[in-house]
């Protein structure tokens, strides 16, 4: 009984309060209070997902599981960019260099270590090329893919084939060569394809609002794990 | 009929290696196209360029990842040079963990060429914050509570250029980067609860989305991937990576455009000569 009415009963009086904020000033300050509950929390669900991560990869080495040794990658530089990154925010590199004579060994340890661990300088020449290089695989897969299977099958099929054409012709220079290839493009983008968004569009925002009045109600549950 | 045959059943390595040479020669060898400058574009750079400088400040929320860092860097470092020559303020921050790298990169990058701007009058960094669309509805309540101290740990009420700040009444106009459908977060939330003005910057692919939000004069203006960067660095005067990336783009395209017409001429004509079988599955050998 309670675990099933106490959630709904919270839910429906949050629903209310925050959609009548809107329209009574006096209750503005619900409104500004459960922004800042709000971002308490969702800073709260980093550290969930952190924690996560370190279960996951630490059962993983713990069975052995397939592939497990992507695990210790994981894991190292996870832990790697924590200290980077605490090492960076706190100085202490430039402490260290205050108490170093020009020149000495200790200096050098210092500069070394201090290129090793720069937070910036990792993101910016590790993380920046691999996800950069992973995202640009993507272009030679669509050129394959659009080549064996874009094809004039069926009507539709074939509006599809040549709006595409025209549109990926009407964004480069090159296309836009062509006399009349831009505004063509222009207009499909503007008149069909709003169009179609738009009509897209207000239905999610509909199904949005009727959901949301559902589950204020207590009618839909499922985000409670009940299926009525 | 050998050679259509031969297209159907072209190994895709040979797609690679085409399309690898299409992005490569130009880089070696620019073509040097010339770029249109579209109305959408020009809509965004009139909204910035007809501020004065030591206006009210520019908002410029850098939400995306590395992975997108080809399309969206450029055209965001061009409007931060856009800003930075008219001497208006900026304001960077980020709603991704990922972007706060870039964001302060970006901005280091361009304030390096602007030397005779400073740090905390002309332009800020406010770091990543954790909650997305509740940092966008908090900075519309009080920005200094939302940002209590920049992205390099300077608390917010020593920055000079963050003095008039309270909200986004205070903001001349904010331009959101992204490769995700946070520029509309920005404007359920900036634009429809607060009034502020949003512009915004996406990739290719995500440029049709946000062409209702254009028509609907939501958006002040778009830049559309690679394009639209390289629209918005000829206005400014300053071509960059853009720019050079459009020759390779087009010939790219060109080169995909070629592939779908070969691909359907050779489908077609080998289709009475193919068996009953072949016919329903002609894209055999294998995955994209």
């Amino acid at each position: 009984m309670m675990r099933r009415q106490v959630p709904l009963l919270i839910c429906f009086v949050a629903g209310i309060v925050m959609l009548s904020q809107n329209f009574i000033p006096p209750l503005t300050w619900v409104y500004q209070q459960a922004l800042e509950w709000a971002r308490i929390i969702s800073a709260i669900a980093l550290f969930i997902g952190l924690i996560s991560l370190v279960r996951v990869h630490t059962m993983k080495l713990k069975r052995k599981a397939a592939n497990y040794r992507y695990s210790y990658v994981t894991l190292f530089a996870l832990c790697y960019m924590i200290i980077a990154g605490f090492l960076t925010k706190y100085g202490l590199f430039v402490k260290l260099h205050a108490g170093c004579d020009t020149g000495s060994a200790w200096e050098w340890i210092v500069t070394a270590l201090e290129k090793a661990l720069n937070f910036q300088e990792i993101f910016l020449n590790v993380q920046i090329p691999i996800q950069a290089t992973m995202f640009s695989l993507l272009a030679f897969y669509i050129a394959s893919a659009a080549f064996r299977a874009f094809k004039a099958r069926t009507f539709e099929a074939t509006l599809l084939l040549i709006a595409a054409m025209i549109v990926m012709l009407g964004r480069v220079p090159l296309g836009q060569m062509i006399p009349g290839v831009k505004e063509i493009t222009v207009w499909i983008l503007d008149v069909p394809n709003t169009a179609a968004k738009r009509g897209i569009m207000i239905g999610v925002g509909l199904g949005m609002a009727s959901t949301s009045l559902k589950i204020m109600l207590g009618i839909e549950r499922t985000y409670l794990g009940m299926k009525d | 009929m050998k050679f259509l045959f031969f297209l159907l059943q072209m190994d895709r390595r040979i797609v690679f290696v085409l399309v690898a040479l299409a992005v490569v020669a130009p880089l070696i060898m620019p073509l040097n196209l010339p770029i249109v400058v579209g109305d959408k574009v020009r809509r965004l750079y009139d909204a910035i360029d007809q501020l004065p400088a030591r206006s009210r400040p520019v908002l410029v929320s850098v939400d995306y990842d590395p992975s997108t860092v080809p399309e969206l860097q450029p055209m965001t470092l061009a409007v931060l040079r856009h800003c930075f020559s008219k001497e208006i303020p900026v304001i960077v921050t980020t709603m991704f963990p990922t972007g706060a790298g870039l964001a302060r990169d970006a901005m280091e990058t361009v304030a390096k060429e602007y030397p005779n701007l400073s740090y905390g009058t002309d332009y800020a960094y406010m770091g990543y914050k954790p909650g997305y669309s509740l940092v966008i509805l908090g900075i519309g309540e009080n920005f200094q509570a939302t940002y209590p101290s920049d992205g390099y740990g300077t608390p917010s009420s020593k920055l000079p250029i963050l003095k008039n700040v309270k909200n986004y009444d205070d903001i001349a106009i904010m331009v959101d980067f992204t490769a995700s459908a946070a520029y509309e977060v920005w404007i359920m939330f900036a634009h429809q609860k607060y009034g502020c003005k949003v512009g915004a910057g996406v990739t290719a692919v995500m440029a049709s989305d946000a062409y209702p939000y254009l028509n609907s004069g939501q958006l002040e203006g778009l830049l559309g991937g690679l394009s639209g960067a390289a629209e918005y660095e000829k206005l400014i005067g300053a071509p960059g990576t853009a720019t050079i990336g459009m020759d390779a783009q087009s010939i790219a395209h060109i080169l995909i455009i070629v592939l779908i017409i070969l691909g359907n001429v050779a489908y077609f004509a080998t289709r009475r000569h193919r068996e009953p079988a072949q016919t329903a599955t002609p894209q055999q050998g294998g995955s994209a």
